[in-house]
């Protein structure tokens, strides 16, 4: 029997600005496929689009009856798991332009790194609310969840995967921000990375590798590759202007000049018809739902929970933070998707587990309540 | 405790020194402890404030970065969509240059010209084809074969429709061109070999890359189109000839035509090389082997540079760089001369009596013949019931090793590989480095072949026949090695035993002049043979030349002394009491033996050490020594006149 209470927490304004996030994400991908769509009917992957975000609402709705305090148990299990399959892809993983990020399961493609960026924060919350803290941990204490964070870091950074890479460091790095960290521990974190990273770029980089990572860092030493695409995806977004071109009248789209169009630089679509004003409003969209999430997160009733919403939350910011960053030219270009609005399966329903997630600790909070 | 407006608890934030203390008192209870965890989970409030500050904070920066984007340069950008397009332009890196070692250039770049053709800019793709088509003197169809086979190609992207156009059409194209918006000619520097064919096995070709040798790593950065070295220098230099390539955005009109520089990356040129050879010793040698097939490689002793390396037939590597068609290359490749074939060290021969220095070396050495030990030669020997001929039919009667080197006694050595025995031989002769590449570094080295008795049962599957031992005592049977090998081995007897890595480019020279690399001999081995045994064989060679009755004493040249031996490759056994010169007719001079010389000089103060191979010249003698006599003496003068003072 369905506890009331359940329906009752259950937070209806994360679900209206998500809606409104991923009508953005329709009209924007449908913009971007619009070439395809009208030369090639059968071959939509639009409807695939819809089709995927059926299954996240499906993967969303599975998770509000998971109780997360379940989770807590098979986490470490879980976060096992996670890494021997990101073990796995460099082994047998299906090679697609130069990294191995796939891993193909009865025909079904599927990206570990986008299940590990879950499964990091649910290790973290768990770790962090069965030990005792401080809201200023020691040092020590904190050794062991960077080694949670490092492995799988690792991991990726070989397949390579330098944006997933950033994105789990960036969620791990907001979790235990929220345990409470000194300054003078980011500060020393922030300066010990580069003695860290020297002996990675100097031995384990293969000269490609570190040429790709030069490209990502500084794209005009690339103008006709990364260079290229930024000075297009500028051009896209500020000819936008104030009001945008208008819908499906984005002239920079039709010129293809983009491969990653309607994945990775799907934003640039969006501002080129929508101009500043949508903008402005994906932008606020984004704002709300951080702002909505962070309020489940003050009012659930442990730890642990505060714990996950807070991860959940920091998954889908820095997804479009690093996203927006990276197509306004203001960030180097990593493959990142923009969460709820770039095509993408794997992706989707990565991020529809996470609502689902703070669906499910706001949902829970009447614990409380009643004592 | 109060409660909030919607009827939710909560605590009032503590400073954290003093919930510190809290838990340290309530440690204990575990009810405590969950009111502990609600408080603190509200605590989290600095924290919060903290997050939404950083992200607001973003927010507000992307806001203004997209303000300035879209309202402050968007009428700019809206332009720029509207009106004009990028291009992407590839600025292709010139090769670097290969000089001889007096720096007079072998190899060099000139301009070529191609046609490019960009469809996104084409207004009527046909007839813009039909027309350039008749420019260029070419068939329609050519030209839509091309853009057929590159139909995945993204249309703002250029392709490229005719490459290195003659300078007729180019005029024609140019004239053209602007009423044929999507026509872009593009210029990149293209190869060209100042001396086409000399040291054609040395220098190697350029040829197109493929599509599999873009998959490797070693050709990140390249791109379809590119040329890259495939034989010789040019393909082991690769690396360092072949620079960076750069490339250009360029803002253009509607039809094409170049407005505004946007973004470039400048190209990174290749790196000069200065190879050890000398263009003039080169033409000599290549001279003395016109119409003949051999080749001739000569090596500095004191430091394994490559003087001269001269292949016969030689090819045309223009033909390479233009792209060869495909019945040029049927015909080059089907060629019975094979006039690729590099013989200075991609192809093997028996050596012969050039052996018998190492032979007579390892008897020494090990003490089965003395400087005094005397065979008797009575035109055979005798071994199994079976007689083993000596060159010289009548005998050359009873001789120690120092005269059985100078008049080539085959009985003397037959004895001598009898007492050592077939793996003793190869001991020795491998210190030499026959037997394994050199090392140079060139593309297809043959590593010859220096038979043991183990490798006999491995690779033919039957024991060693002690009657072998006698054929490849004189340089015959499975032996096998290349003119390169003799070079080099032959250097290391004239230097008393020091065994050189040859190579054939002495500098990397970069961009700048500071960025210089200047490149050393390597010293493979020192071969442990006494100093007294090289002193008696080099004395034998210097006899061969020197002494009255030496084999190769007709090519004595008083001005400086040299050493050296003759060698005769059997290519056809004969059969005893076979009339040898009939045979010879019959087969148009193909069964005829490969002549065979190797010397060094000046004897006392060894500089140069050349081998020669003549194939189907009959004897070494009257065959190979001139040649290298000749390659010598040259050598030798340009090196007095270069340097008076010596």
């Amino acid at each position: 029997m369905m506890d009331r209470r359940l329906i009752e927490n259950f937070d209806w304004s994360i679900i209206w600005v998500l809606l409104g996030i991923i009508c953005i994400g329709l009209l924007s991908v449908y913009s971007a496929l619009y070439p395809q769509i009208r030369a090639n009917p059968t071959h939509n992957l639009f409807i695939k689009q819809i089709m995927w975000l059926s299954l996240g609402f499906g993967v969303m709705f599975f998770t509000l009856f998971l109780d997360y305090q379940k989770l807590k148990a098979v986490s470490f299990w879980l976060y096992l798991a996670t890494v021997v399959l990101l073990a796995a892809v460099l082994v047998v993983g299906k090679e697609v332009n130069g990294s191995k990020r796939w891993l193909e399961l009865a025909g079904f493609q599927f990206q570990p790194s986008e299940l590990m960026k879950i499964v990091i924060v649910i290790q973290l919350a768990s770790y962090f609310s069965t030990q005792e803290m401080t809201s200023y941990p020691p040092l020590k204490k904190l050794l062991t969840p960077l080694a949670f964070v490092a492995a799988p870091v690792l991991l990726i950074l070989a397949e390579p995967d330098l944006g997933t890479a950033i994105c789990i460091l960036a969620i791990s790095g907001t979790v235990i921000f929220f345990m409470g960290i000194r300054w003078k521990y980011i500060l020393a974190m922030m300066i010990g990375v580069i003695p860290l990273l020297m002996p990675i770029w100097m031995t384990v980089l293969k000269p490609y590798q570190k040429r790709r990572i030069e490209i990502l860092l500084r794209p005009d030493l690339d103008p006709l590759g990364a260079g290229y695409h930024i000075r297009q995806s500028k051009i896209a977004i500020g000819s936008g202007m104030l009001w945008g071109k208008g819908f499906l009248n984005g002239t920079q789209n039709k010129l293809h000049f983009l491969p990653e169009k309607h994945t990775d630089f799907i934003f640039s679509v969006w501002a080129e018809e929508w101009g500043f004003v949508g903008c402005l409003v994906l932008l606020v969209l984004f704002g709300l739902l951080v702002f909505l999430s962070l309020r489940v997160a003050r009012r659930s009733k442990d730890r642990y929970g505060a714990l996950l919403v807070v991860g959940m939350t920091a998954l889908i910011l820095w997804q479009a933070l690093i996203n927006i960053g990276m197509v306004i030219g203001l960030l180097p270009v990593v493959g990142i998707t923009l969460p709820f609005v770039s095509y993408g399966g794997s992706s989707l329903i990565t991020l529809c587990f996470a609502i689902g997630i703070i669906e499910s600790v706001s949902m829970r909070r009447y614990v409380f309540q009643t004592r | 405790m109060r409660f909030s407006r919607d009827g939710h608890n909560v605590t009032k934030i503590e400073p954290w020194y003093r919930r510190l203390m809290n838990v340290k008192k309530k440690k204990a209870d575990n009810l405590q402890l969950l009111n502990w965890e609600m408080a603190e989970t509200a605590s989290f409030q600095k924290q919060y404030i903290i997050v939404a500050g950083v992200m607001f904070l973003i927010l507000l920066v992307y806001m203004a970065r997209m303000w300035s984007l879209q309202v402050l340069q968007g009428a700019t950008y809206r332009y720029q969509s509207e009106n004009n397009r990028i291009r992407l332009e590839d600025i292709s890196a010139p090769r670097g240059i290969i000089f001889d070692k007096n720096g007079v250039p072998l190899v060099e770049n000139r301009p070529a010209y191609h046609v490019l053709l960009i469809r996104e800019d084409v207004q009527d793709l046909d007839g813009t084809v039909r027309e350039l088509a008749r420019l260029l003197g070419r068939t329609p169809d050519e030209l839509f074969a091309v853009l057929e086979a590159n139909r995945t190609t993204p249309k703002f992207l250029p392709i490229r429709l005719a490459a290195d156009l003659d300078r007729d059409a180019l005029a024609r194209v140019e004239a053209q061109r602007i009423r044929l918006p999507g026509v872009v000619i593009q210029l990149e520097p293209k190869r060209e070999y100042r001396w086409n064919g000399t040291a054609a096995h040395l220098i190697g070709y350029l040829s197109e890359i493929t599509e599999s040798d873009l998959k490797q790593e070693s050709y990140q950065g390249y791109v379809q189109g590119e040329d890259v070295g495939k034989f010789g220098v040019e393909s082991a230099f690769e690396r360092f000839l072949h620079g960076k390539r750069g490339g250009r955005q360029m803002e253009v009109d509607a039809i094409g035509r170049r407005i505004r520089l946007l973004d470039e990356l400048l190209p990174i040129p290749g790196r000069n090389l200065w190879l050890t050879v000398d263009i003039e010793l080169q033409r000599l040698a290549e001279s003395l082997l016109e119409g003949k097939a051999g080749a001739i490689v000569a090596v500095d002793p004191t430091s394994g540079a490559i003087l001269a390396f001269a292949c016969s037939p030689t090819f045309d590597q223009e033909k390479f760089v233009r792209g060869l068609r495909k019945e040029e290359w049927q015909a080059l490749s089907k060629n019975p001369n094979h006039p690729l074939l590099n013989r200075g060290s991609g192809a093997a021969y028996p050596p012969g009596s050039t052996y018998k220095a190492f032979m007579a070396l390892a008897g020494l050495q090990e003490g089965v013949i003395t400087p005094e030990t005397s065979f008797n030669c009575p035109g055979y020997y005798e071994f199994a019931g079976r007689r083993y001929r000596c060159w010289r039919d009548r005998g050359h009667g009873g001789m120690a090793v120092e005269r059985a080197l100078i008049q080539s006694c085959d009985v003397f050595f037959y004895q001598t590989g009898m007492r050592l025995g077939v793996d003793r031989i190869a001991q020795y002769v491998s210190m030499f480095g026959l037997g394994e590449r050199t090392g140079i570094g060139l593309h297809g080295e043959h590593p010859g072949l220096v038979p043991t008795s183990w490798w006999k049962r491995q690779a033919i599957g039957v024991p060693w026949q002690k009657g072998e031992t006698l054929s490849i005592s004189i340089g015959q049977g499975y032996d096998l090695a290349t003119p390169l090998q003799m070079a080099v081995g032959y250097a290391a007897v004239a230097n008393g035993g020091n065994l050189w890595q040859p190579y054939v480019v002495m500098r990397v020279e970069g961009s700048t002049p500071v960025e210089t690399d200047e490149i050393k001999g390597k010293l493979r081995r020192t071969i442990p043979i006494a100093k007294k045994h090289f002193d008696l064989v080099r004395k034998g060679l210097l006899g061969v030349v020197e002494d009255d009755r030496g084999t190769a004493h007709a090519v004595r040249d008083k001005s400086f002394l040299m050493a050296g031996k003759t060698g005769t490759a059997q290519v056809v056994g004969v059969a005893d009491g076979a009339n040898r010169k009939l045979l010879e007719r019959m087969a148009k001079g193909k069964t005829r033996d490969h002549a065979w010389f190797v010397g060094y000089a000046p004897a006392n103060d060894p500089r140069i050490s050349v081998a020669a191979i003549i194939e189907h010249g009959g004897h070494g003698s009257s065959a190979a020594a001139p040649v290298v006599q000749k390659v010598i003496a040259a050598y030798l003068k340009s090196e007095s006149a270069a340097a008076p003072s010596q």
